[in-house]
């Protein structure tokens, strides 16, 4: 019976502090996890690589903006809006301990973003490469 | 009845006066220049041809999911600078604003418009809503050949009109006072 009281208790502790957690906070490496398993779905999966996406950071994609064309060739440093000069915080982890721990935000701006510069949703893989190669960067 | 009449006239005029004890100088300042504008403007349809931005500009209440969202690429625009219908088209149209995608999901849309639309302008008589805050007559008259030199729209520090904030450096509190404006050299 008391056991069963821990028990209860313990789970309302817990849930009360899933509540409490702003928007499902994660790490960027739980994050990473989940790119590579809905990756994994893919045929032929093999991996993230950190150089791929820095090449897909890098380069345009048919259109005027590259990723880094706001958020610079170092994105460990301040960006820039390419078109209304505020200023964007860092996008590495390494830089800015609040980049990719909201799941919801991380999906807003990949929508955004690679519908400016693909004009297309990315795939999980181009979003794994991308991520590999933020959490690779140093501050 | 006479009397009565004439207790509701007091009675407003110490409401007025109180009010009026109120008005601060930034106001006055607003005031003045409206009355510039005013030669300006056609004077049937209403100041700056019924084009005028909303008083106040900001509510005194903001919207912690506007500020949020909002204030990624840009600052957090009053919702007094544009009429309920502006800021309804914008709203609608976020998957392509003016170039970038900045789509919002439909629960922080609808919070958002709701807010934008209550504090819109509340001088805006035209039958017009530009999507961009710039196309207003009221812009374009404060800030015509008169009052800005075409210079200062080339520095790089301003970039571009949107960027309110090179300028009125309280902007983002929805603060346009002159006396808060620095312009870059």
């Amino acid at each position: 019976m008391l056991r069963r009281f821990y028990t209860s208790g313990l789970a309302l502790i817990a849930a009360a502090g899933l509540v409490a957690q702003p928007a499902w906070a994660e790490t960027p490496s739980e994050m990473l996890s989940s790119l590579q398993q809905e990756a994994a779905a893919a045929p032929g999966f093999q991996g993230f690589s950190s150089t791929r996406g820095e090449s897909f950071f890098k380069a345009r994609h048919g259109n005027e903006w590259s990723c880094s064309s706001c958020h610079t060739e170092n994105p460990a440093a301040l960006g820039r809006h390419a078109k209304t000069g505020k200023v964007i915080e860092p996008l590495a982890p390494s830089a800015n301990a609040e980049r990719f721990t909201n799941p919801k935000k991380v999906e807003k701006w990949f929508k955004r973003n690679c519908n400016d510069v693909l004009d297309r949703v990315c795939t999980a893989q181009e979003k794994g490469d991308v991520l590999a190669y933020l959490l690779s960067l140093k501050k | 009845m006479l009397s009565n009449n004439a207790k509701t006239t007091r009675a407003l005029a110490f409401i007025l006066l109180l009010s009026g004890v109120t008005i601060t100088a930034a106001q006055a300042e607003d005031d003045h220049d409206e009355r510039n504008g005013d030669r300006h403007a056609a004077k049937s349809s209403g100041k700056y041809g019924g084009e005028n931005r909303g008083k106040p500009v900001q509510p005194a209440q903001t919207n912690a999911k506007y500020q949020q969202e909002c204030s990624s690429c840009h600052i957090a625009y009053a919702p007094g600078l544009l009429p309920a219908e502006s800021w309804r088209k914008v709203m609608d149209s976020l998957d392509r604003h003016f170039g970038s995608d900045a789509s919002l999901d439909a629960q922080d849309s609808r919070e958002i418009t709701g807010f934008l639309v209550k504090n819109s302008s509340n001088r805006w008589s035209a039958p017009t809503a530009p999507l961009r805050i710039t196309e207003s007559a009221w812009f374009k008259r404060k800030h015509d050949t008169d009052e800005i030199s075409p210079s200062v729209w080339k520095n790089p520090q301003v970039k571009s009109p949107a960027n309110c904030t090179a300028c009125h450096l309280q902007a983002e509190r929805g603060n346009f006072n002159e006396r808060d404006i620095r312009i870059p050299k």
